[in-house]
This record gives C-alpha cells, structure tokens and sequence, in this order.
C-alpha cells in the first residue's frame, strides 16, 4: 500500500564473541507506524544505533528510499533524515538553553554555520517549527522549565527541523503520563499522516494500540514475527517476543515449605492494587512481566531500596520493613541486581574481593580481614559454579560476561540466607552458562526461599517451581509450573486479563 | 562431571603460560619503574653530592615532608572514595590559627590546643561530608566552598593580623598567653637514635599515621569497602555498604590529619602565622597523587602517597644539595607529578585496555 522509506537486509552486529543482531531483515513503510517490540537485550537499542549511525553494521545494507546509506556518524544519519529521539529525553534537549537555542541547535553546530548567533532569525525560526507540530510554548524560555511532555515534544521538534524521511521513537512515553502521552500520540499520528515513516519502540500496551500499523517483534537479534493484519494480534506477538521453546529442564516438583515471605494488602505504586503474595522455602518463584510491570519495584521494595506506599511484608513471621540494603541483609534477604555493569560489579577488583564485599564482617576479626579466609570461600564459590579463571586473584574484568556474572550470582549464593532475589540473573549470558547458574539455584533452593525476576518466558519456564505474573503493579496471575496454560500466561503478561488500559498507560 | 574436569584443566593448563604473559617488560615498568627511580636518584645524588648519605639527610628529609605526608595520608582516604578534599591545606592553616589562639589569647595549656584543633579537623570533614552526601555538593565545589570559607574565617578573631606573645588584639588588650612548651615539644624536641637528637617527634608521628592507614585501607573491612565505593558505589551500596557513613568518614579522616598537620606546623613555627602553609594544599595532593604510580596501583593506596611525599622530598634535598636555586622547586614537584601521571594513566591504562 504505502511506498517503502527504509529497507534493511541482512544486517548483522556483534560486539567480540556476542552476536546481537542476526541477520535482519526489515522494511519501514512512508506513512506507517512500525512498532518494534522485543525483552531486554533482544536487540532492539543496538538496531536502532546502526540505523542512525552510532555504530557501523557488520554486515548487511541499509537503504534509504532505494539508494544504499553509508552513515558513519549519527549527524550524517541525521542529514541524511533518519532522526532518532532517545529513551531519556534529557539527550534530546539541552535543559538550560531556551526553547529557540533548543530547537535550532543542530543549525547551530552545522559546518558553514556563522559565527555570532542571530537572536531575532532563530525565535523566528523557532516559532515557525514549534507552530508546525503543534506546540505552543513561550520560545524564549529555559526548557528546563518544561513539563516532561512539552520536552518531549521539543525534541521531537527539533528532530523535524531535519524534514525526516524515518522517525525513530526510542520508548518515548515511559516517562509521561497518559494525558501528556495523549498529545504526542496525536502529534505523531499528524506526521504518520504526512508521509513520515515511524518506527516506534515500546512495551506499553495501549501504546502500541494507539498508534501501531504494524508490529515487528524481536528476540535474540533476529526478528521472529511480523504482524500487520488488521485487527493486529497483540497477545501472539507477546507469544513471539518472549518466546517459550519449551525446554528439556528437568524440574522435579518439591512439596514447598513453609512460608517464608508473606506480602499483605502491599501497594507498591500509589493507584496499584494491593499484592498479596506468600513466599514459601524450597520454592523456587519467577516473577514475571514486561518492563515497567513493577518487578524492579517490587524487588527494590523487598531489599529496602524503596519504600511501599501501604501494606505489610512479614519474613518468617516476623514484620518486615527494611530501611536499607544493609537491614536486608541482616535479615537475611540477599538482592542479586539487574544489570552487574553498573549494579553488582566491582572494577578493579579481584575475584575474591567482588565474591566476599556483601560478608566482609564474616571473614574479619576485629575489623581486621582474614585474606586466606576470603579466599578459600572465593575459591568454593569459583568451584561450585564452574567458573572459568585462572585464580581467584583475577581481576573481574579478565572474565567473559557469563563468568561474570556467575560471580555476582556465586556471591549471593555464598552465604545462607532466607530469601534469595535475582533480578534477570541471565542477563547477556549464554545458554551454558545460564544452565549452570540455574541448575545452582535449584541445588541450592532447599533451607531458603528463592524469587527469580525474569522476562524471557524460556527462562521463567525453565527456572520456575512457581510463575507469578506482573501486570500494572500489581499480581496479575500465580500459577504452578505444572501442567501449564501458557496462553493465559502470555495474555496475562499482555495485560489482558484486565480490560482496565487507561490504567496501563498511567501505571508507570 | 566431564566438562567440570575439562573445564579445570584447561585453566590449569593455561597458568603458566598466563602467568609468563603477565610479566612483560611493560608490566615491570609499571610495577617497579618508580621505586627504581627513587633508588636510581639516591644512588645518584650519593654520587653526586657529598654528605647527602648521612643519617641528618635522612632525617632531614623525612622532616621536610612529614607534614604533607601527614596531609597528603588524609586526602588519600578521600580519593580511595572517589572524592577530593581540597580544604586540608586552609584546615592545616586553621588548625596553626586556633593553636595559637587557644594558648596565647585564651592562655590554655597545650592539651586543650590540641584537642580544640583535632575536634575542629573532624568537625570541618563533618561538614564536608554532609555538604556532598546530604546536599549533594560535589566533592570538588564543596570542599572549595570550605577552603575559602576556612581561609576567610582564621583571619576574623584577630582582624587579619598573626597571633604572638604581645600583639595587640582587636579589643586594645595586649595577649600575655605564650605558646605551652609542651606544645613546642611537638615541633622541637628530637628522640635520640643511635645518635643524639636525631628524630623529630613529627617524622615518628608521620610514620605511626602511615602505618595506621596503611593498615586500614588495606586490611580492614572498612578499607575495602571504602574502595568498592570508589570503584562502584551503586554496587557498593546493594552489597549492603552504608555508602554516606564511609563517605563522611573519610572526610572526617581527611580533616583530622589536616590538623594534625597544622599542629606540627604550629609547633615548629611557635607563632600563628598566617602567611605560612601557602603550599601545603598542592604538595600533599601531588604526593597522594604520585602514590598512584608506585608499584603501578593505579588507584590512591596509604604506601604510594608516602613513598610520593618521600620521593618529593629526596629530589628536592638532592637538588638542594647540589645547589639548585629555591625557586626551581615547584617546577621540579610540578615536572614530577606530570611524569608519575603518565606513568599512573597512559601506561596502566594501555595495559588494562589490553585484558579486556
């Protein structure tokens, strides 16, 4: 129907042994909006870094209205009309320059660009654009001074001081609200109308009702499902995005223990509904969700991070209000964080030390450590989970991600606890090594009561003795990995289960 | 169980070679290249100048630095949080004002001297620390704030002028106190070793700090978790680090050494003087920062930063000796901490680039 903007074939990428994208294959239609879906590390943020320039494909074309696009850098790409609009929307402003400076800054920074600014031209300019979508806004003022979404739309703004032919939209609604939402919705569907191809990336779901033609679903760098038959069918491309090959895993069903965790009537946004949830011993429990469900919520509330608005949590009984991830762990509830780079890691330090930092009162007398103490404990932790190194004196960052990440996994693993959180623990890790991290928390589950945070369907049915679904913040569906009615699973991740979809947009 | 057993002999395996790898020229260079310099350069002024070989040079030299050694000591405590304290040069300055003006305004004795200037040491880390953790200065711009304010604030009791037995105070009297002897003691008195009067109360104190922190940063569990705060404080704070206290504390240590320097300084002086201590800020700083270079840590550690105010020390001895004139000496502090740099980031940094 429409003419195509944009053409990717066999685009391939990979950063040292890591294959992120795996031959793609992607055409982006004038006058459409393309939603690109997919969990973390499926791939999306490096496909869309390619196609503006921020990093060369490996291999594979891209072709910008039939003629080849060699962008090296992202001002190019932009010249050339792709325009990108970030996840945060502080890349795409300035806060402290006025709107004007805002909008007109790449004229600016443009080679052959005068050298005194030209106050009066520019507002004028300014203006002109900012009318062109819509926003009406005092051009004089700081944009810090903005609410989110006028930002939003000033980036946007000054990405169509461009006159681009492919607008991309990294997740742009994750930090509005549904009213402020509502204005850049129709702003887009102005463009849509204009001829503009849009590619827009999200997991929310009345997003992607709103605004998708057409839904694109990616998983492990390849894209796995392409839905563009109207009425568009949301769940089976959840169902394509998580993916479930179900796994050989032998899970051996172990009759749960006692309750070791109980959340009561606990509301973890203002406006959620209540959770109410026991943890039992033995257990193994994945909960699940899409992003912005409420997982890293919950387990930021579980480890003191955060603070619940209502409710009670009781650990063996007992109530159950940490202040700090230190009281946590006095209680003996252990978070193994998402994302190790900027979580868990410690540069520049060894092995022994990233394995003993969270017990360092157990391997010191009198403040003083006990280094061979440490390391034997390094070294049981290195043997138990199969870690490839040299010595326990290694410095972390001489590991591959897999091993590092058994490190993080090991060090948590390394002491005794009541309840063990870990949030994505097979993030960016390969399929041997998350079976040894997985097989490891089930050999170790008996005596504590262990809550895994994942995404990937393939990883919660692997893992799971028990799957609870996160939806809006709230316990959307709690099933025993048995004899399991994934449909449901999935439409309950979908959040489909409920109807209630105004209350999607403003759950965040 | 097959590929556990692979898996360890294939490491096993790989050890020796691993091993041989790591000891590259380069890696020596990092390693070892600095203390061989040290040495290089007292074999060389040995040679070069008479009687720089003598237990007094010795001496000498280790009383030239003991004071930013002491200071530098402190603002280590503040690096190893990835921070940065620059007010300990106006808090050692403050320190030698508020001596004086406790014994020779207030006519006290010396114990209360020194305790008023240790508790003002850990009160100005105190707000140091609260500045960056509560209110979210950063390190930099809050302790500049402090260093001016500090600067501006030992000149107000006594309107600008230095404190000495029978100046006039801004209210008309005449001071009577004087400075206790026992507090001169501090900056006079020398210990006999081997030889009569060798050692300065100052070096032994320089030396019983070192191996203080010495012994906290590298053996104790607070050391280590300051360092997994300077590495990643986020990762830090979810391994159940209290993030603020260390950070605060570190501040305080830093403040207090800061004073204890100022008392030193005080005690050799034997008068509130405002001018003196006009460098201490730059040469303790640049000897925490050439400590980064010893033994290639390439991260701030107690030993580095007193073998940099050590090595400072001995260049500018040597060169004294051999009659360089004093004002080349900031150029020579200045040349070294460049070089120290280069070896700390280009070279280290070469090598971490290439593990990865």
């Amino acid at each position: 129907m429409a003419s195509t903007a944009v053409e990717i074939s066999g685009l391939t990428k990979a950063f040292g042994a890591n294959q992120v994208l795996n031959g793609i294959d992607l055409e982006l239609h004038k006058g459409e909006v393309t939603v690109l879906m997919g969990a973390n590390g499926a791939g999306k943020s490096t496909l869309v870094k390619v196609i503006c320039g921020v990093h060369p494909a490996d291999k594979g074309e891209i072709r910008l209205n039939g003629k080849p696009l060699h962008a090296a850098t992202p001002s190019e790409a932009i010249r050339a009309g792709i325009v990108t609009v970030h996840q945060s929307i502080n890349d795409g402003v300035i806060p402290d320059l006025d709107v004007a400076s805002n909008l007109m800054l790449d004229k600016l920074a443009e080679p052959g660009a005068g050298f005194f600014l030209k106050r009066r031209e520019i507002r004028a300019e300014a203006r002109k654009v900012a009318a062109s979508i819509g926003l009406i806004v005092d051009v004089t003022r700081p944009v810090g001074e903005l609410d989110l979404a006028d930002r939003q739309l000033v980036a946007i703004a000054r990405a169509m001081t461009h006159e681009p032919e492919l607008l991309i939209m990294d997740e742009p609604t994750s930090s509005l609200s549904a009213k402020e939402a509502e204005r850049l919705f129709a702003l887009l569907e102005r463009l849509r109308d204009t001829g503009v191809a849009i590619l827009y990336i999200s997991h929310r779901t009345s997003d992607i009702r709103r605004l998708a033609d057409r839904i694109v679903c990616m998983r492990d760098g390849e894209i796995v499902g392409r839905f563009d038959q109207k009425p568009l069918d949301y769940e089976a491309a959840v169902h394509a995005m998580l993916g479930h090959g179900m796994t050989e895993a032998d899970l051996s069903f172990k009759p749960a223990g006692e309750v070791v965790l109980a959340l009561e009537r606990l509301q973890i946004t203002p406006g959620a509904k209540p959770i109410n949830l026991n943890i039992n011993q033995d257990e193994v429990i994945a909960i699940t969700g899409l992003v912005g469900s409420g997982k890293s919520r919950l387990a930021a509330i579980l480890f003191g991070l955060e603070q619940p608005v209502s409710g009670e949590m009781r650990l063996n009984g007992a109530p159950y209000a940490p202040m700090s991830p230190g009281q946590a762990i006095a209680k003996g509830v252990f978070l193994c964080p998402k994302d190790r780079g900027s979580n868990g890691i410690l540069p520049d330090h060894n092995l022994t030390k990233n394995i003993t930092a969270p017990f360092l009162a157990r391997y010191s007398t009198g403040s003083i450590l006990n280094r061979k103490a440490e390391a034997r404990a390094a070294r049981a932790t290195i043997e138990k989970l199969n870690i490839v190194c040299q010595s326990e004196g290694d410095d972390i960052g001489t590991l591959s991600g897999g091993n590092q990440q058994k490190i993080m996994v090991g060090r948590w693993l390394s002491e005794a606890c009541n309840l063990l959180i870990l949030d994505e623990p097979f993030q960016g890790v390969d399929i041997k090594a998350r079976r040894d991290i997985g097989d490891k928390i089930h050999e170790t589950a008996k005596g504590r009561a262990t809550i895994v945070m994942a995404s990937e369907m393939d990883e919660v049915l692997e893992i799971a003795d028990r799957i609870v679904v996160l939806a809006d913040h709230a316990v959307a569906g709690d099933h025993d990995n048995g004899d399991l009615d994934l449909r449901l699973v999935l439409a309950q991740v979908a959040g489909q289960a409920n109807n209630d979809h105004t209350k999607t947009a403003s759950g965040q | 169980m097959t590929t556990q057993d692979d898996t360890k002999a294939h490491a096993q395996g790989d050890h020796p070679a691993k091993v041989a790898a790591k000891r590259t020229p380069v890696d020596l260079a990092i390693r070892y290249g600095f203390l061989s310099l040290m040495a290089g350069l007292i074999l060389f002024f040995s040679v070069a100048s008479e009687g720089f070989v003598s237990p007094y040079s010795a001496v000498f030299i280790f009383q030239s630095v003991a004071i930013t050694g002491i200071l530098a000591l402190g603002v280590t405590f503040t690096l190893v949080v990835d921070g940065f304290d620059l007010s300990i040069g106006s808090t050692a300055t403050s320190a030698l004002m508020l001596s004086a003006y406790v014994m020779v305004v207030l006519e006290m004795g010396a114990v209360a001297a020194v305790l008023a200037c240790l508790v003002m040491g850990a009160l100005v880390g105190l707000v140091n620390g609260l500045l960056i953790v509560k209110m979210k200065v950063p390190d930099l711009l809050a302790t500049l704030g402090m260093m001016f304010l500090l600067i501006g604030l030992q000149r107000i009791p006594t309107e600008g002028r230095s404190i000495a037995t029978g100046m006039k105070m801004p209210n008309g009297e005449t001071t009577v106190g004087k400075f206790s002897p026992d507090f001169l003691w501090l900056g006079r008195h020398r210990f006999d070793f081997f030889i009569d009067n060798l050692i300065p109360v100052s070096v032994l104190i320089l030396l019983g700090v070192a191996v203080l922190c010495w012994v906290f940063l590298e053996l104790t569990r607070h050391g280590r978790l300051m360092y997994a705060i300077g590495s990643n404080q986020r990762a830090a704070a979810l391994a159940g680090t209290n993030v603020n206290r260390y950070k605060i504390l570190a501040y305080m240590i830093s403040g207090v050494l800061a004073s204890v320097g100022g008392i030193l300084l005080a005690a050799r002086l034997g008068r509130g003087d405002l001018a003196s201590g006009n460098n201490l800020l730059l040469d303790s700083v640049a000897a925490a920062l050439i400590g980064f270079a010893v033994l290639g840590a390439a991260k701030p550690n107690a030993f580095g930063t007193a073998v940099g105010a050590l090595f400072v020390g001995v260049l500018l001895q040597g060169l004294t000796m051999m009659n360089a004139p004093y004002y080349t000496q900031d150029f020579v502090k200045g040349s070294v901490l460049v070089v120290a740099l280069v070896f700390t980031f280009a070279l280290t940094g070469r090598r971490r680039g290439s593990n990865h």
